[in-house]
C-alpha cells in the first residue's frame, strides 16, 4: 500500500475532513448546475416544471452524496472498485433482460424510486477499476502484452454490452474514457500509435471501398455519414436535427436573444431541446458570450481536476482524478462537437446542465470521488 | 505489494507527464470549440439569423375577392357565390375511416373525389384542414352540422366560389374561371404566389381571361409564427390585400338573352350587334351555346367530351373566332372602292347577262337570267353579282382592299375575347407572300363577291356595318368601366370617305330591305321612323361541280348541313338616324335574306324597342309566323319584358 509510505497522521479526520474539500470545484459545479436549472426553466417555457425541480432535487441530493463519498477515505474506495466494476456489469447485463426501452434503445432499470442507467454508472466504475489496477499493477509491467489486454478486456466487455442497446455514444465515451486511464498509467506510445492507425486505416477503406464490390458498410450507413458531413444535403429528414440546432446556435450571435426569448428552442425546431441539445438553447439565448462562459466553466473544472490529480502522490487517486476528468470533457466536447455539427449525432448530454437523473447522479458520485482522493492525498512532511 | 519510494517517484512522474499531453490534448479541442462558437455565433451570426426568421416565421396567403363583372346596366354577369364546403381534419378525426363512412351515410360523396381528398389529407400533417368535398347545397352542410357530434374532425366550412348566373348566356364573352392547372403555371410568366394556392381560380377565357390581371386582384398575406411542426402560434401581422377590379360590359343582358334565344332557334349561328357612334358591343351571340358553370371547378370528361364533339362547336365563340366569305356583304366596300376611285358614278350601268366572261371563264350572276343594265342602287337592291365582277376588274383588288381594311377587314380588333380572328383580306401581296403566285383577275372576281379569299368575322361585319352607318372608324367597345373608371371610346373620326359616297351605298342598302325588288323586302319593318338598310350575303363554302351542275344539285337542301351555303345579313337602324348596326351569320344556314335577315330584323328590333318588340312593326303578312316564333323562344323572365321605351 504505497499510501503507507506516506504521513497518515496528517491526513485529516473526524469532521474537519469537511473543511479540506476541494471547495472550488464545488463551487464550479454548482454553477454549472445553475446554468442548467436556468435553461431548463427557460426550455419548459418560464416554468419550473417538468425539469427543473426535478433537476434541483437531484442536484441537492448529488452534492449529500458528493460529501458524503469524501468523507469515506479513498482507500476504501479503490477496495470497493472490484466490486462496483462487477455490479454495474451485472445491472448491464440486468438491462439486456429486464431494462425498459426509452427513445429507441433498453438503457433503464427501473428500481422504484429512480429508473438507474447502468451505463451512465459504468463510465465511472471503469475508471475505478482501471485506476486500481494500475494502481495494484507492478510499473514495469505497464506495457506488456498481457497486462497491456486485461484493461482491454475491461473496457471492452461493458461497451460490448452498451452497443447492444444500442448506445453508441456511451460505448465512445467508456473507450475513449477508458483508453484515457491506460494513457495516463503509461501504457507506450505503440500501442495507441497502433490503434490510431489501425483507425485511420479503417476509416480510409470504409470510404475507399464505397461502391467498389467489396464495399464495407451498407448504402444508408454512407448515406448517414454524407448527412453528418454535409446536413444541408438533407435538411429535413436526417440532416434536420443538426441543421436546426446549428441554426439556433448560430442566431444567438454576440450577446444572444435574451432569456427566453430564443425563438427556435421556444417553437420547437429543437429536438431533445431539454436533453442532448440543451446548448442549443442556452447559445440562442445567451449568444457567444453565454456559450464561451459555460466553456470557460467546464474549463475551469478540468483545470482543478487537473491541479487536484498532478498534486497527489497516490497512483490510485491521481488516476482515478484525471480518468474522472477526462471522462466529463469527453462529455462535454463530445456533447458540444455535436450540436456544433463537428462530429455525428450521438447521445451524449450536456454534464450538469441536461435534465436527466442517472447522468446527473452519477457525476456527482464521480466528484465525489475525486473530493476523497483530494481530501485523503497523502501529505507531504 | 511494498512500494519503493523510487518506483513511486517514477510513477507520478510518468503520469504528471501524460498528464500533461492528455490536458493539453483537452485544451486544443476546447480551443477547436470555442473557435466553432465563434465561427457561427459571430462570423456567420447574421445568416444563422435570417435562416432562423424563415423557420419561424410563415407567410400565408389571403386570396382576394375576385371582382365581379357586370352588364351595361349593372346586371351581375359573373359573381362570387358562397361555397358550401366539408372540411376534414385528420388529428381531431381520429378513426378517419369510421368517420367518413358515418358521413357517407348522410350525404353522398363522389368515390373518386373522396379517394383525392382522402390522398392529399395522407400527405399534409394531421391538423391541416383538408376540403372532402365542395359545392355542397345548404341542406348538405345543415346534415352535417347537426349531426357534428358522430362526426368528429369534420367541419362544414364556406369559400368563395364563381358563378355566372346568367349561365349560358355570357359563356362566350366573359368566359369562365377554373382551377389553376400545371399547364397554366408553366405558359404564364407571372409569379403570382396566388397561382400556386390549390384549385385557385384563374381565367381561362374570355374576359375572365384577358383581364385575369385586373380581375384578380392582389393577394393579402399574414405572417404567422409557426413551430416546427407547421402549427400556427400567433399572427404577426394582416394585409387583407387588395380585391380584384369590378368591370362593366358594354353589353345588355336582356338583349344578349335574347340574341341567344334567338340563336338557339337555328343550328349554329353567330350574331353582334353594336351602337355605331360609341362602337359599344351590346349583345355578341354564338350559338349553340354552353353553361360556363361547368367549368368553374374542372368539367367532367364525359360533359367536357360532349361540347367537343358536338359539330356545331358549342365551345367557339363563332362571333369573333368564326371566319366567313362575307358574300354579298362585301359588295358595299366594292361599291366604296370605285365611288372612291372615280371610276364610276352612281349612274353608270353595266349590263348583266347572267355571267361575266374572263378569258374563257365564265363567272356567273346568283341570278342565271341576269339583271339587264343595272346602277349602283339596283346593283346593292338586287345583289347583282356581274356589276362586281365588272367594277372589280376596274378598280383592281388593292383598292377593295385598301378600302375594306378602313372598314375593319383583315383587322385583329383589340377586344377581351379570346382568339379573336384577323380574318383575311386579301390582296396582291398578300397572295404573293400566302401562296408565292401571282393574283389572277378571277381572283379579284371573286373578291368582289365576298368570295375566294376574303374572310370576316360576324364582328368585322358588325363593325363594317356600324361604319357605313355612323361614317366614323368607330371602334367597338366591349367593356365599359373597370372599377368604376370609364374606358374611352375610340375612333370617332370621318373615315375619310366622301359623304356623298356614302349616302349613295346607305341608299342602296336601304332598297334593299324597303322596296319590292330589294332582295331582303322581306324583313323590311313597317315602322316609319324604325326603317332599317340592310344587305344580304349568301356564301358558298364548295364550288358546284360540272358534275353536280349537270345532275342538277344545286339546292341546299339537297346537300348536307356541312356543305351548304352560309347566309349573312348585315343590317342598321333606324336608317335615318342609326342607333344599331348588326351581324348575323348562320352557318350553312341557306339564303341570307331568307335565313339571316329576320334574325337580324329581330335583334335590332328588341334592341331598338329594348324589350320584345311589338307584332305591329313587322309586315302584317308576317305577324301570324313571328308571334309563333317568339312563343318558341326560351327567354329569360326579365328579357321577355315588354320594351320599356316601346314606341
Amino acid at each position: 500500500m504505497s499510501y503507507l509510505e506516506y504521513y497518515v497522521k496528517r491526513v485529516p479526520t473526524g469532521p474537519s475532513k469537511i473543511l479540506h474539500l476541494n471547495w472550488p470545484l464545488a463551487i464550479l459545479l454548482t454553477a454549472v448546475a445553475c446554468v442548467g436549472f436556468l435553461m431548463l426553466y427557460s426550455v419548459a417555457g418560464g416554468s419550473m416544471t417538468p425539469w427543473v425541480e426535478p433537476q434541483m432535487k437531484r442536484f441537492a441530493l448529488g452534492m449529500v452524496l458528493m460529501i458524503a463519498i469524501a468523507m469515506v477515505p479513498i482507500w476504501f474506495w479503490r477496495n470497493m472498485a472490484g466490486l462496483a466494476y462487477g455490479a454495474s456489469l451485472l445491472l448491464l447485463l440486468g438491462v439486456e433482460f429486464f431494462g425498459s426501452t426509452g427513445m429507441g434503445a433498453q438503457r433503464w432499470i427501473d428500481l422504484g424510486f429512480i429508473r438507474l442507467q447502468p451505463s451512465e454508472l459504468t463510465k465511472i466504475t471503469l475508471v475505478m477499476i482501471l485506476a486500481a489496477y494500475y494502481d495494484w499493477l507492478d510499473i514495469g509491467k505497464t506495457s506488456r502484452p498481457l497486462w497491456v489486454a486485461i484493461p482491454l478486456l475491461l473496457i471492452l466487455v461493458p461497451t460490448y454490452l452498451v452497443l447492444r442497446q444500442p448506445d453508441l455514444g456511451t460505448a465512445l465515451l467508456l473507450v475513449m474514457g477508458g483508453g484515457a486511464v491506460m494513457f495516463i498509467a503509461g501504457v507506450s506510445w505503440w500501442y495507441f500509435g497502433i490503434v490510431i492507425a489501425g483507425g485511420v486505416g479503417l476509416v480510409s477503406a470504409v470510404f475507399s471501398s464505397r461502391g467498389t464490390s467489396w464495399q464495407l458498410l451498407k448504402d444508408y450507413q454512407y448515406r448517414r455519414i454524407d448527412t453528418f458531413l454535409d446536413p444541408s444535403s438533407d435538411p429535413l429528414g436526417a440532416g434536420y436535427h443538426i441543421t436546426q440546432s446549428k441554426i439556433a446556435l448560430g442566431s444567438g450571435g454576440w450577446t444572444g436573444r435574451g432569456f427566453m426569448q430564443g425563438t427556435q428552442s421556444r417553437l420547437n425546431f429543437l429536438p431533445e431541446k431539454h436533453t442532448d441539445f440543451i446548448f442549443t438553447t442556452l447559445a440562442e439565448e445567451f449568444g457567444f458570450l453565454g456559450a464561451f462562459s459555460l466553456l470557460v466553466l467546464y474549463a475551469l473544472i478540468i483545470l482543478f481536476c487537473f491541479y487536484s490529480a498532478l498534486s497527489n502522490k497516490d497512483r490510485f487517486g491521481s488516476i482515478l482524478t484525471l480518468g474522472i476528468g477526462v471522462t466529463f470533457f469527453l462529455f462535454f466536447a463530445i456533447n458540444m462537437s455535436m450540436v456544433m455539427g463537428l462530429a455525428p449525432v450521438v447521445g451524449v448530454p450536456l454534464p450538469l446542465v441536461s435534465y436527466g437523473g442517472s447522468a446527473m447522479l452519477v457525476l456527482m458520485v464521480a466528484f465525489g470521488l475525486t473530493q476523497s482522493a483530494h481530501v485523503h492525498r497523502p501529505r507531504s512532511r | 505489494m511494498k512500494r519503493s519510494p523510487k518506483d513511486t517517484e517514477t510513477s507520478v512522474r510518468r503520469i504528471t507527464r501524460r498528464g500533461m499531453v492528455l490536458g493539453s490534448l483537452q485544451l486544443g479541442m476546447m480551443g477547436v470549440l470555442g473557435w466553432r462558437m465563434r465561427q457561427m455565433q459571430v462570423e456567420q451570426a447574421d445568416e444563422f439569423r435570417l435562416l432562423a426568421e424563415e423557420n419561424r416565421i410563415n407567410m400565408r396567403l389571403i386570396a382576394p375577392a375576385r371582382g365581379l363583372i357586370f352588364d351595361r346596366g349593372g346586371i351581375p354577369v359573373a359573381e362570387n357565390t358562397q361555397n358550401y364546403r366539408i372540411v376534414i381534419v385528420r388529428e381531431d378525426a381520429g378513426d378517419v375511416d369510421a368517420v367518413i363512412d358515418r358521413l357517407r351515410q348522410l350525404i353522398y360523396l363522389d368515390p373518386d373525389e373522396l379517394e383525392r381528398s382522402l390522398r392529399e389529407m395522407n400527405r399534409r400533417s394531421a391538423f391541416v384542414p383538408v376540403t372532402l368535398t365542395d359545392q355542397r347545397s345548404w341542406e348538405d352542410i345543415a346534415t352535417v352540422a347537426v349531426n357534428a357530434p358522430a362526426l368528429p374532425g369534420i367541419i362544414p366550412d364556406v369559400g368563395l366560389t364563381r358563378h355566372y348566373p346568367l349561365g349560358p348566356d355570357f359563356s362566350h364573352i366573359v368566359g369562365y374561371v377554373g382551377p389553376v392547372s400545371d399547364y397554366d403555371l408553366s405558359r404564364i410568366e407571372d409569379k403570382d404566389p396566388l397561382l400556386q394556392i390549390p384549385k385557385f381560380q384563374i381565367g381561362k377565357t374570355g374576359v375572365e381571361n384577358k383581364y385575369e390581371r385586373e380581375l384578380r386582384g392582389k393577394a393579402g398575406n399574414k405572417r404567422i409564427e409557426v413551430n416546427a411542426a407547421g402549427r400556427v402560434m400567433r399572427e404577426l401581422s394582416r394585409d387583407n390585400g387588395v380585391p380584384g377590379a369590378n368591370l362593366q360590359l358594354t353589353v345588355d343582358t336582356n338583349l344578349q338573352n335574347f340574341v341567344e334565344a334567338r340563336l338557339s332557334l337555328e343550328e349554329s349561328a353567330a350574331a353582334v350587334i353594336m351602337s355605331p357612334q360609341s362602337g359599344d358591343l351590346l349583345a355578341i351571340g354564338s350559338a349553340p351555346t354552353f353553361d360556363p358553370n361547368k367549368f368553374v371547378r374542372g368539367i367532367s370528361v364525359p360533359d367536357y367530351k360532349a361540347l367537343t364533339e358536338n359539330i356545331y362547336r358549342p365551345l367557339a365563340n363563332k362571333s369573333v373566332q368564326g371566319a366567313y366569305p362575307p358574300g354579298s356583304t362585301f359588295k358595299m366596300m366594292v361599291t366604296l372602292a370605285a365611288l372612291d376611285a372615280g371610276v364610276m358614278g352612281p349612274e353608270d350601268t353595266e349590263y348583266c347577262p347572267g355571267f361575266s366572261k374572263v378569258g374563257d371563264r365564265r363567272f356567273h350572276c346568283w341570278k342565271r337570267g341576269g339583271h339587264g343594265y343595272v346602277n349602283l342602287e339596283k346593283s346593292l337592291q338586287q345583289s347583282c353579282d356581274v356589276y362586281y365582277y365588272e367594277l372589280a376588274q376596274k378598280v383592281g383588288i388593292d383598292k377593295i382592299a385598301e378600302t375594306a381594311r378602313r372598314f375593319g377587314f383583315g383587322e385583329r380588333f383589340d377586344i377581351p375575347m379570346s382568339a379573336v380572328t384577323s380574318g383575311i383580306m386579301p390582296d396582291k401581296a398578300w397572295k404573293r407572300e400566302r401562296y408565292d403566285a401571282e393574283w389572277r383577275i378571277g381572283d379579284s372576281l371573286n373578291a368582289s363577291i365576298g368570295q375566294g379569299y376574303v374572310l370576316a368575322s360576324p364582328l368585322q361585319l358588325a363593325v363594317m356595318t356600324a361604319r357605313l352607318a355612323s361614317g366614323t372608324s368607330v371602334m367597338p367597345r366591349l367593356i365599359k368601366s373597370v372599377d368604376g373608371v370609364e374606358t374611352p371610346i375610340e375612333g370617332d373620326t370621318p373615315l375619310g370617305f366622301n359623304e356623298n359616297h356614302l349616302r349613295m351605298v346607305r341608299r342602296g342598302m336601304y332598297a334593299v330591305t324597303n322596296t319590292r325588288r330589294g332582295t331582303g323586302y322581306s324583313v323590311r319593318i313597317d315602322a316609319d321612323n324604325q326603317r332599317i338598310a340592310g344587305k344580304s350575303g349568301t356564301s358558298q363554302v364548295r364550288n358546284i361541280t360540272v358534275a353536280e351542275r349537270a345532275r342538277g344539285v344545286t339546292s341546299n337542301a339537297d346537300l348536307p348541313w356541312e356543305r351548304r351555303d352560309h347566309a349573312l345579313f348585315v343590317a342598321y337602324a333606324p336608317y335615318e338616324n342609326p342607333t344599331h348596326a348588326a351581324a348575323v351569320v348562320v352557318e350553312h344556314g341557306g339564303g341570307g335574306s331568307s335565313v339571316a335577315g329576320p334574325l337580324a330584323r329581330d335583334i335590332l328590333l328588341y334592341a331598338m324597342h329594348g324589350g320584345i318588340p311589338p307584332l305591329d312593326a313587322y309586315p302584317s303578312s308576317q305577324r301570324a309566323r313571328i308571334r309563333a316564333q317568339f312563343a318558341k323562344l326560351e327567354l329569360r323572365e326579365s328579357a321577355a319584358q315588354p320594351g320599356r321605351d316601346r314606341a
